[in-house]
């Protein structure tokens, strides 16, 4: 190639402005802290008797479609999450399956539905801001009015929540809003009034955050009292405390979630996913941010190129 | 400035038709998924929510035109005017690549009757990279059909366009643009997080797209020129793709240096052995990196036709490849979700492929786009 040493270092100068615009610097990651007013659930799967009552009052509330497959045995119908299905519980079954919460020949339940994320990714990745965090309760919410289909929620939620309707000609993306058509009449989340054990047990986070901690401090085989519905409901239900693992999920889990689990069996083999501490969408909007802001990387970039492409017109005039 | 010419000659010939009739075989399947819904011809999925609509068409169809781009970037950052009479059909196959990119991704998206809604302001989301994805390539399929219009122009009026002031403002932001799109389809997988295998998922992915991008973008140039020289029994233009194709080696150098480093700093190179379909996928996508570079190193090699072309294909093949393996093959959402694109899901990405090159086949033989013989030989 035929590069005059002048030219050369010039364009290698403009290069260098692309560079800049191309390559991640990393400014301090930006992190999202739970709010005040963040409304969830505290799923407890050692109250969980399994009797989907849950999912029964969340169609019900939501007005979802049966689903069924004549396949399955019943109480495995509907077997996961779906367009038609915001809510699940789904049975973990080890050796002879005899023991309740025990990780060896046992079983344990668990229920899937939105985890209302502290940064969640789907609100991340909406290019529509389809998918919004409530700035009050934190609880994350879909509008089929800005949604284009691009389907990057899917993509981006950890935990594989949001459905979209794939038979339809006129598809959603369907997922788990925690009832907030429900929230401003007063009511709660269906499956926590359905929960007839407080398995599924409604309220501020943090309040449940200190009843999950309270709760792993009970001394296994001792009877203690569980609330039941919500956590102010004053309604309260007796009975023996199980031996629950250390952790809360969704305690850290990508930044924390608002709906927050209890399990005496490791909730990998409930089939939770095992996450960083760091939300995806933090990395994503750290790097993303760092290169567009003000959008003066890109302005500077355009100056420069307006620049090298003019001088070399001139050279051939 | 060089002399392009039409080449002229008749437009309905056998690979004209052969190509006709796959873009009518997809257009059947089209009207399929707009009246039935996307699962009625993909495979695509609650786990797999993209296949090869936006992994081919979009994701591995800009970075194949991004000769546009590349050209646009040596010829007038670097002022290298000697490869000008290469930047036209370059331009032109970047236009109809970004263009069908655009029409797949109205095709793929659920809610295509509101797509306008990413232009409006109390929509848009500016923490989304997908958005700055959308808006650039966007602005990018005008900007392309802008610096392309005076070849309309000269067709017309018989006269060559001045290339002014508006016209260079364009031809910047056209550099400018598949900068910031091609890494940040890169940036688009960091979300994909915990799902995306780790010898893909890295904080660099968007400078290793834009690196792989602008590789990509000589590669097909030198692709494309032969491929058009022997369907158009033209003469081989070798001796300035050869030039060209020093380019690639020193790219593809500081390619591998960052995808190592990066998987070396990260401790996640064990996994290209570990014999498993990603490992295996990894290996394979290296290797088509690794060849043309040892090809294109050696200077007997850039001066033949053949091992160009061969050199060519193994990185097209190793770009592809590398954005399947980040869109595709790394990304698994769990247990129980497969993906393998259904025939009509294929077909429609056929057709897209099918119509881009129907397109280049008319507009160069109608339009001024080829060097005329003369400048090919000088």
């Amino acid at each position: 190639m035929k590069i005059k040493r002048r030219d050369f270092l010039k364009g290698a100068a403009g290069c260098g402005v692309l560079a800049a615009v191309g390559q991640p610097t990393f400014a301090e990651a930006r992190k999202k802290e739970r709010l005040p007013g963040a409304l969830g659930f505290l799923y407890d799967s050692t109250l969980c008797i399994g009797c989907q009552a849950c999912m029964v009052g969340c169609k019900k509330a939501n007005d979802m479609p049966v689903e069924s497959s004549d396949l399955l045995p019943i109480w495995e119908d509907p077997r996961d999450l779906s367009a038609k299905t915001l809510n699940v519980i789904k049975k973990f079954e080890s050796g002879n399956g005899a023991n309740k919460d025990q990780e060896k020949d046992g079983f344990a339940f668990i229920k899937r539905q939105c985890m209302h994320c502290v940064d969640p990714g789907c609100v991340s990745a909406c290019p529509v801001s389809a998918m919004r965090k409530n700035p009050d309760t934190g609880v994350v919410t879909y509008n089929k009015d800005a949604c284009i289909g691009c389907r990057y929620c899917q993509i981006a939620c950890p935990f594989n929540i949001p459905k979209f309707q794939w038979d339809s000609a006129f598809p959603q993306i369907v997922k788990c809003q925690l009832c907030s058509h429900l929230l401003p009449k007063g009511e709660i989340a269906a499956c926590c009034s359905s929960c007839p054990t407080g398995a599924s047990l409604f309220g501020p986070t943090n309040e449940l955050m200190a009843e999950a901690k309270r709760r792993q401090q009970m001394e296994p085989g001792k009877y203690y009292d569980f609330p039941v519905s919500s956590i102010d409901s004053g309604k309260f239900f007796s009975q023996k405390a199980a031996s629950y693992v250390p952790e809360v999920y969704g305690e850290n889990e990508v930044g924390g979630t608002q709906v927050l689990m209890l399990s005496a069996v490791p909730f990998n083999k409930l089939g939770l996913p095992e996450l960083p501490e760091k939300s995806y969408a933090s990395t994503a909007e750290t790097i993303q941010h760092t290169l567009y802001k003000g959008m003066i990387a890109p302005i500077v970039a355009l100056a420069g190129l307006f620049y090298f492409v003019n001088r070399s017109q001139k050279d051939k005039d | 400035m060089s002399e392009a010419k039409p080449i002229g000659g008749k437009v309905f010939t056998g690979p004209f038709l052969f190509f006709l009739v796959i873009t009518l075989i997809g257009i059947y399947f089209l009207a399929k998924r707009f009246m039935f819904g996307i699962g009625a011809v993909s495979n695509m999925n609650d786990g797999f929510a993209w296949g090869i609509w936006i992994t081919y068409d979009v994701v591995v169809g800009t970075a194949f035109a991004c000769g546009g781009y590349s050209m646009a970037l040596l010829v007038y950052v670097f002022n290298n005017g000697e490869y000008h009479p290469l930047v036209r059909p370059a331009l032109l196959a970047s236009m109809f690549g970004y263009t069908l990119a655009g029409v797949s991704v109205f095709i793929d998206i659920g809610r295509y009757w509101q797509i306008y809604n990413v232009f409006l302001p109390w929509f848009t989301n500016f923490n989304s990279v997908l958005l700055e994805v959308a808006l650039c390539i966007a602005a990018y399929i005008a900007v392309l059909w802008i610096e392309f219009s005076p070849t309309f122009i000269e067709a017309s009026t018989g006269t060559k366009s001045k290339v002014n002031k508006i016209l260079i403002f364009f031809i910047a932001l056209g550099i400018l643009l598949p900068t910031m799109h091609q890494s940040s389809l890169g940036s688009v997988m960091i979300l994909a997080g915990n799902k995306l295998s780790p010898l893909w998922w890295t904080p660099a992915l968007p400078l290793i797209f834009l690196i792989s991008a602008i590789t990509m973008g000589y590669t097909v140039v030198i692709f494309e020129a032969t491929l058009s020289a022997l369907g158009f029994k033209r003469p081989l233009e070798t001796d300035i793709l050869g030039k060209l194709s020093l380019v690639i080696p020193i790219l593809l150098v500081i390619f591998l240096v960052v995808r190592f480093g990066d998987l070396l700093m990260r401790g996640q190179l064990g996994l290209a052995f570990s014999g498993d379909l990603q490992g295996n996928m990894f290996l394979l996508e290296n290797i088509l990196h690794i060849l043309p570079l040892v090809i294109l190193a050696s200077a007997t090699n850039r001066k033949s036709a053949k091992m160009l072309f061969l050199a060519a294909c193994c990185l097209m093949g190793g770009g592809l490849l590398f954005r399947f393996n980040t869109y595709l093959v790394g990304f698994d959402p769990g247990e129980g979700w497969h993906y393998f694109p259904a025939v009509g899901e294929q077909f429609i990405t056929y057709t897209i492929i099918s119509a881009e090159i129907l397109l280049y086949m008319i507009f160069v033989k109608k339009l001024p786009v080829l060097p005329s013989h003369e400048q090919a030989k000088a």
